[in-house]
């Protein structure tokens, strides 16, 4: 039973320091700040998860504190990414889309705003 | 077994915080640091952990557990900052 659980935490722990390297490269090589934020953070989130869950499962005793662990980060890194996401958009740096500003759909429902305002 | 693979992932979460640390230092805009910076915390936060099963101390999981709710903070804090309603 313990060689099980060995196991599996293994290849969690593998799966985990995999994913936070490429949210690592990611964070690199992107050429835009939308794209660094969803590669960083979208691998950030399942390697952190996996790797703590992982944690747990090799040393049997702390998997209570390891899955707080695990439910803050799948609270909180959403929710900062999103905040990040918004305050790029409201600074007026607007994502570079390859059918031009037509599928932006964010900036028409702020500009149909405006024109009520105005 | 268990001290190769714990060390080659040690190795891995080392390399993409020295990669996030390049995209900090060149990063064009306050956006790209404030990325960077969200991606170094997180990474920081497993590596916390992994360092807790290393040397044995069940003491560094709250450590982490602080961190990690600190810097949620700063970084939301960081954002609404760029977003001029601070």
């Amino acid at each position: 039973m313990k060689q099980v659980l060995d196991i599996i935490g293994l290849v969690l722990l593998l799966i985990g320091g995999i994913f936070l390297f490429l949210g690592g490269l990611g964070i690199l090589r992107m050429p835009d700040t939308y794209n660094r934020l969803q590669a960083g953070t979208k691998a950030t989130t399942l390697g952190g998860m996996s790797l703590i869950l992982g944690i747990g499962f090799l040393e049997t005793g702390w998997i209570v504190k390891a899955m707080v662990l695990v439910i803050f980060i799948a609270f909180s890194n959403p929710i900062s990414s999103h905040a990040l996401a918004r305050a790029n958009y409201k600074r007026k740096h607007y994502p570079c889309l390859r059918g031009g500003e037509e599928y932006d759909q964010y900036r028409e429902v702020n500009l149909e705003k405006e024109k009520k305002e105005d | 077994m268990v001290t190769i693979i714990v060390y080659i992932t040690l190795g891995f979460m080392i390399t993409g915080i020295l990669f996030s640390v390049i995209r900090f230092i060149k990063g064009p805009t306050v956006a790209d640091r404030t990325v960077a910076l969200d991606t170094m915390m997180t990474i920081s936060i497993a590596l916390l952990v992994l360092l807790a099963f290393i040397f044995d101390r069940f003491v560094y999981l709250d450590v982490a557990l602080v961190y990690g709710v600190l810097g949620f903070i700063g970084i939301l804090v960081i954002a609404r900052y760029m977003e001029g309603a601070l």
